[in-house]
């Protein structure tokens, strides 16, 4: 069987990087990458590539080609890979599946998101398209408002406060002040979140994720090739993926998001592990109430108790499983088809111990889960440091 | 975004008068209709069937923050309904008193222009709901 490790993690600042366009973003992140790996570009024998709408936010479609060129990789065969805003995380699985099944010994992973060179409008009708363009966007349903409308029925079913989504935003700022890629460098508090605004009731200002630029890379190998090469390398024990309907109004529940679910038992049962056993996870909160599901989902807390948990301090960088230490889409910033890939730039970071401020201590298995639209793809993936058992 | 006379042509029925689907399998209804059953797929025998007009709300928002095109109309309410049926349907609620606008308030079909498109002027129409007393 051959198991599948990464072997260097890259990415840009994420933010409003005005100065820098789509195809210096991919190339920096891979660039750096490549050279975290010790590698040389011509060992790379693939290229996956997630980016959600480049057709609406630059005009420019055949990301894939545009990669490999830019890396000066040609002629390898480089692949776009779209899921909304878990383009990145399918670009992430399609990189593992190509090293997984023997077909190639090293591939490059990159995502990569420019969503500053239109207007805030033209990039939220952009994003709209992740919804189900018939029965949502047509009707003025807004990104934010699809998850207002899961988070209306959280607090219905569960009691859950807008303080309590809130304070996933104060968390996760706080994590971001301590990681320099993200783009929000500073804290903010609980009544500046609180007072920042409705955008779709009870969503917030503040509990929103930002429009960001930006890409991040890895390279995955077989542990084989890592091990003969003499490589720094972390374990990837996992990568699954699930689907579920793209319409809210098609769903059973809304407090739930089920291919959070599925793809997590499959991914724990492919790793081998628990969510006990987890010892942090870069979750996708493009909404606070998003991070709550999310941790529900994942089986960290029961159903329900996900906002008492974050409330309690659980969810922290110093918690029972801290939670988005880079930051997380809120406050690292979600430029949405890098976003699954910088998740795994993260567990990278964290596993081989060099995430500075923000290091989770005795970190040994980290997970990265990562959201299309309003939860019709999700992709989980489970990496482990070298050597740990479990 | 610029929807062509064609597509706003075939959806009429959907828009106009609610026409979804039931499957005659499994009893479930369906709106918008679908192709395949999923819970049945190829075993299940669809049906165009139009949708109850009333229903009760699910789940709401106000949004404040509109998409392009519907900037000029904030703030206004999304709602999931659960129609009679079932079936639910995503929504905006109109010509209601805003309090009245709670998870389980009975709301009735109503029929609205639902924007104008961009390029060619073109109105679009469709179902809109309203919470009944
Ligand atoms: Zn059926």
């Amino acid at each position: 069987m051959i198991e599948v490790v990464v072997v260097g993690a890259g990415m840009t600042k994420f933010g409003e990087n005005w100065e820098s366009s789509f195809r210096q973003m991919i190339a920096d992140a891979a660039i750096k990458a490549l050279v975290d790996s010790g590698l040389a570009g011509e060992k790379i024998e693939a290229i996956y590539g997630g980016c959600m709408a480049s057709g609406r936010f630059i005009g420019q479609e055949h990301i894939g080609a545009l990669i490999a060129d830019q890396l000066g990789l040609n002629p390898i065969p480089s692949t776009r890979c779209e899921a909304a805003c878990a383009s990145g995380g399918v670009a992430l699985r399609s990189g593992y599946l190509a090293v997984k099944s023997g077909e190639h010994d090293i591939v490059a992973v990159g995502g990569v998101e420019k969503m500053t060179d239109v207007s805030t409008e033209d990039a939220s009708f952009a994003l709209g398209g992740a919804g189900d363009q018939e029965t949502e966007l047509f009707h003025g349903a807004t990104f934010p408002s699809l998850y207002a409308l899961l988070a209306r029925r959280h607090m219905i079913e569960y009691g859950t406060t807008e303080e309590q989504m809130a304070m996933v935003a104060v968390k996760n700022h706080k994590n971001a002040a301590n990681n320099p890629n993200a783009q929000f460098q500073s804290e903010v508090t609980l009544e500046e979140v609180m007072n920042s605004g409705y955008v779709a009731e009870p969503i917030k200002v503040l509990d929103c994720s930002p429009v960001t630029d930006g890409a991040a890379a890895v390279i995955l190998c077989s542990k084989e090739k890592a091990e003969a090469l003499g490589m720094k390398y972390i374990e990837m024990a996992a990568s699954e993926q699930a689907s579920d309907t793209i319409s809210l109004a098609a769903r059973k529940s809304l407090t739930e998001l089920r291919a959070t679910m599925e793809a997590a038992r499959k991914a724990y049962k492919k790793a081998g592990i628990t969510q006990e056993d987890v010892d942090f996870a870069e979750v996708h909160d493009c909404f606070t109430i998003a991070e709550i599901l999310a941790i529900e989902d994942l089986g960290f807390f029961k159903k329900g108790e996900g906002g008492i948990a974050t409330e309690k301090g659980l969810t922290a960088l110093n918690g029972k499983i801290p939670i988005n230490p880079s930051g997380g889409l809120k406050g690292k910033g979600h430029p949405v088809g890098a976003t699954g890939v910088a998740q795994a730039v993260e567990a990278f970071n964290q596993l081989m111990g060099r995430a500075e401020k923000r290091q989770v201590k005795n970190a040994e298995i980290g997970l990265t889960h990562n959201v299309g639209g309003s939860g019709a793809t999700a992709i989980v993936s489970i990496f482990k440091k070298a050597g740990v058992k479990k | 975004m610029t929807v062509s006379a064609p597509m706003n042509w075939r959806r009429i029925p959907e828009r106009y008068r609610l026409k979804g689907s039931y499957c005659e399998t499994c009893g479930k209804a369906f709106f918008p209709g679908r192709v395949v059953c999923p819970n049945c797929r190829r075993k299940g025998k669809l049906k165009e069937q139009d949708m109850p007009r009333a229903g009760k709300i699910f789940s709401y928002t106000k949004v404040h923050v509109g998409p392009t095109g519907f900037s000029h109309e904030t703030p206004y309410f999304i709602a999931l309904i659960e129609l009679e049926n079932k079936a639910k349907v995503l929504s905006q609620i109109i010509d209601s008193e805003e309090e009245k606008i709670q998870v389980g308030a009975k709301v009735e079909l109503a029929f609205r222009k639902v924007g104008k498109d961009d390029k060619y002027g073109a109105i679009n129409y469709a179902y809109k709901f309203k919470v009944i007393e």
